[in-house]
């Protein structure tokens, strides 16, 4: 693929991560209850997705690294999750 | 490649505490963390995370320039996202100096303005996070601009040794990811 739609690529992940942020930081004026912090993870998991896959590459890597990167999402979440379970079910 | 994202891996999981930490006291006390999280400066970390994305465009373009060999446009575009990550510290002392007169900064001595011991837990935790986060900054900047450096004196020819580039850019991304987390966590609980 050429440089030109290489780059372009990138400018327009690039623009998509700054539109989350401005709707991430618009979402906390409204009071949404717990949507609040719904919304704030869910972008910041969107965010997060679009930097791995298009300025981490993982798009071009191999089986293997993506491995390596879906485990780590994998133990984190379920520290998180089992540590939610815990206080939300005392 | 691999060897990094292990790395990266243990990276996610000492910041993963903070989290944990964050999110048991969010649980636990909701209504005393959305009261700190309120008096935090919510356009300072919005400018801040603003200028940590652009710089990681940068950092994943001159990786892009970098397998091609492009030495001077690789070395331009890193010298630039090592300058919006100087920014980034720049604002982020504004910001600590401006909450240590508001007394919401801990450890600094002078009056301390949160009556009740979970907003102090909170601002302790946002110290660290931030601290850790600040920390690793300052390392990937030094990675950043000493990259360009030599790009440009030709001790890191290109392409040959586009995957330098490479694995430093990971760990740049990696600290931007870590902010996006930190952003909504400490800054937008409401």
């Amino acid at each position: 693929m050429s440089m030109k739609a290489d780059a372009a690529r990138l400018i327009a992940v690039w623009a998509a991560l700054m539109g989350l942020l401005a709707l991430t930081v618009a979402g906390s004026f409204f009071s949404l209850g717990a949507g609040n912090a719904v919304l704030g993870i869910g972008i910041a998991v969107a965010k997060a997705a679009l930097i791995l896959w298009f300025f981490m590459h993982l798009r071009r890597e191999t089986p293997l690294v993506r491995i390596a990167a879906v485990g780590t999402v994998v133990w984190i979440s379920t520290m998180l999750i089992l540590i939610s379970a815990d206080l939300l079910t005392r | 490649m691999l060897g990094m994202y292990l790395f990266l891996a243990s990276e996610v999981l000492l910041f993963g505490g903070l989290f944990a930490g964050a999110l048991t006291y969010r649980i636990l006390y909701p209504e005393a963390v959305v009261a700190a999280s309120a008096r935090l400066h919510v356009w300072i970390g919005a400018a801040n995370t603003a200028l940590l994305l652009t710089s990681s465009l940068l950092v994943a373009l001159a990786v892009q320039a970098a397998d091609r060999g492009l030495r001077r446009p690789a070395a331009a575009l890193l010298s630039g996202a090592a300058g919006l990550g100087f920014g980034f510290l720049v604002l982020k002392a504004v910001e600590y100096t401006k909450e240590i007169h508001q007394g919401l900064l801990p450890g600094f001595g002078g009056r301390f303005d949160f009556s009740s011991p979970v907003e102090q837990l909170f601002m302790n935790l946002y110290l660290v996070g931030t601290g850790l986060h600040a920390a690793h900054m300052t390392v990937g900047i030094a990675i950043l601009a000493g990259l360009a450096w030599r790009i440009g004196r030709r001790s890191l020819p290109l392409p040959e040794r586009a995957v330098t580039v490479a694995v430093c850019g990971l760990y740049w991304h990696l600290v931007d990811i870590v902010w996006v987390f930190l952003y909504p966590v400490l800054y937008l609980a409401r």
